[in-house]
């Protein structure tokens, strides 16, 4: 069976698990760094970004995040998971795992009271996809070869880079799975060509 | 089209707290250590809870300027707390802009009988609790978060301990229960039976529930951890502390590692003084802040 982790530093992860199973994968919660030659794929869930990197380099998460990154497995990061996955982030001198080639914004949509949900469309995945805004981020810019694949308002909220797929809303507090669905299809094509290459 | 403010707005933003620490904090330069150690939240205040326990007299919200300080000095989110019942300061708060509004007993009640109509709100509300009856009472007004109320300002475990473990115990009870059974459930513990029915169903609440009030060391919130909270609130435990930065690191990785007990062992060497506590006896009922709202 596919094994999927998520992220169990803070945050939503109890809700992305319940996601994960409901697609019929095995879901992981990865509290410590030897646990991620055990997945094929891994979740970045929602919560605090700042607070999410503070453990990351305390528990020596930073080298070992990257190298997954970096050996073809995929990885899925939602709200504060879109932040640690871009190369920049605006108005901030340093980024944090730089694996995916964006530009993004924190709280672009502002403060708490101006969070929100919205149906929007995603490219081949999902039409009337209800969205949860909270404190979102958005993406400003993205490299080459990195594939849009929904937008609210004309900002960039879901996007795909090789492997990497990060979006600025939380599928995982609704009932829809259609874009875990997606993830795990990533990653079941990426376990299929790690295994022959 | 877009919502703001629809419960899972609301509740959602709670679920993203999950598993952190939200510290009290009561000027910019302390936020910045909070937010540096790793906080996932601030609540902005005039005093921590042990200092208003110790200047008596009326505790009111904080002056809009400690807020806005605040609100400037760091990128997670804003707390802050309003007076049970005390609809105005709570909507000067949201005017503001603050992330999440606690309606708290820590600052003397505005009104012994209603609290505020929460779901009336935009910002969305959490509220202290002992006990199921109280919580789904908070729930039904529309807060979107729960924290046990615990004897604030105390540096003493002991009543969040007894507020986690029964509000757990009883939703074990009412998940056992049959339908008619909780009808009666309903009624003896004034508790609208629509939450108390999803409560069963579910088998847990339907918003998140932390710890609050007494925590002052990195084992204290690994305890409430384990006997469930979804996160925890710290008081005045860190900035009481005989050694803020420190103790606010070692609690932040006390709560995601819980049950890693050598390294609850690593952080708690030589942290330094925790706050000085208070031993329940010793205060007569008017101090206690836990029973100032039903």
């Amino acid at each position: 069976m596919t094994k999927i982790g998520v992220l169990g530093l803070q945050g939503a992860v109890r809700e992305h698990v319940r996601s994960v199973e409901s697609c019929g994968a095995e879901a992981v919660v990865i509290k410590k760094k030897e646990q991620l030659d055990e997945i094929d794929g891994l979740i970045l869930p929602g919560g605090e970004s700042t607070t999410m990197r503070r453990l990351i380099d305390k528990y020596d998460f930073y080298e070992a995040l990257q190298n997954f990154g970096k050996a073809g497995k995929p990885i899925f990061g939602t709200c504060a998971g879109l932040i640690l996955l871009a190369k920049e982030i605006d108005g901030q001198s340093d980024a944090h795992l730089k694996l995916m080639n964006t530009t993004v914004k924190r709280n672009a949509f502002g403060r708490q009271r101006e969070s929100f949900e919205a149906e929007i469309d995603i490219k081949g995945i999902a039409d009337q996809f209800n969205a949860v805004f909270i404190r979102a981020p958005y993406i400003l810019e993205v490299g080459e070869g990195v594939e849009i694949l929904a937008t609210y308002q004309d900002k960039i909220v879901l996007a795909q880079d090789r492997h990497y797929l990060a979006c600025a809303f939380h599928p995982e507090l609704t009932d829809d799975n259609r874009l875990t669905q997606h993830f795990i299809q990533m990653v079941e094509e990426s376990k299929k060509e790690l295994a022959t290459s | 089209m877009s919502k703001t403010g629809t419960d899972r707005v609301k509740r959602g933003m709670a679920e993203m707290q999950k598993g952190g620490v939200i510290m009290d904090v009561v000027n910019a330069e302390q936020a910045k250590i909070a937010e540096e150690a790793g906080a996932v939240a601030v609540m902005a205040l005039e005093r921590v809870p042990a200092d208003i326990r110790a200047a008596g007299g009326v505790a009111r919200m904080a002056d809009p300027r400690i807020v806005e300080e605040v609100m400037n000095a760091v990128s997670i989110p804003v707390m802050a707390k309003a007076r049970i019942g005390h609809i105005v300061e709570a909507r000067v708060l949201e005017s503001m802009g603050v992330d999440y509004i606690d309606e708290s007993e820590v600052l003397t009640p505005a009104d012994e009988v209603y609290h505020i109509n929460k779901r009336e709100f935009t910002v969305p509300f959490v509220c202290g609790c002992r006990n199921l009856g109280e919580a789904v009472r908070r729930i039904g007004e529309g807060a979107s978060m729960l924290r046990t109320k615990g004897e604030p300002g105390t540096g003493n475990i002991v009543e969040a301990v007894r507020h986690m473990r029964k509000v757990q115990a009883q939703i074990r009870e009412v998940a056992g229960m049959s339908d008619d059974e909780l009808m009666v459930y309903a009624k003896e513990n004034g508790a609208p039976y629509e939450i108390l029915l999803e409560i069963k169903q579910e088998g847990r609440l339907p918003v998140v529930n932390f710890a609050a009030g007494g925590i002052a060391t990195p084992a204290d919130a690994a305890l409430m951890m384990q006997l469930g909270a979804d996160g925890v609130f710290v008081g005045s435990g860190i900035f009481k502390s005989s050694n803020p930065e420190k103790y606010a690191r070692a609690i932040v990785e006390a709560t995601t590692h819980y049950e890693d007990y050598e390294l609850i062992a690593q952080l708690s060497k030589d942290l330094g003084d925790a706050m000085p506590g208070i031993e329940m006896s010793t205060l007569a009922p008017e101090q206690r802040m836990q029973d100032r709202s039903q």
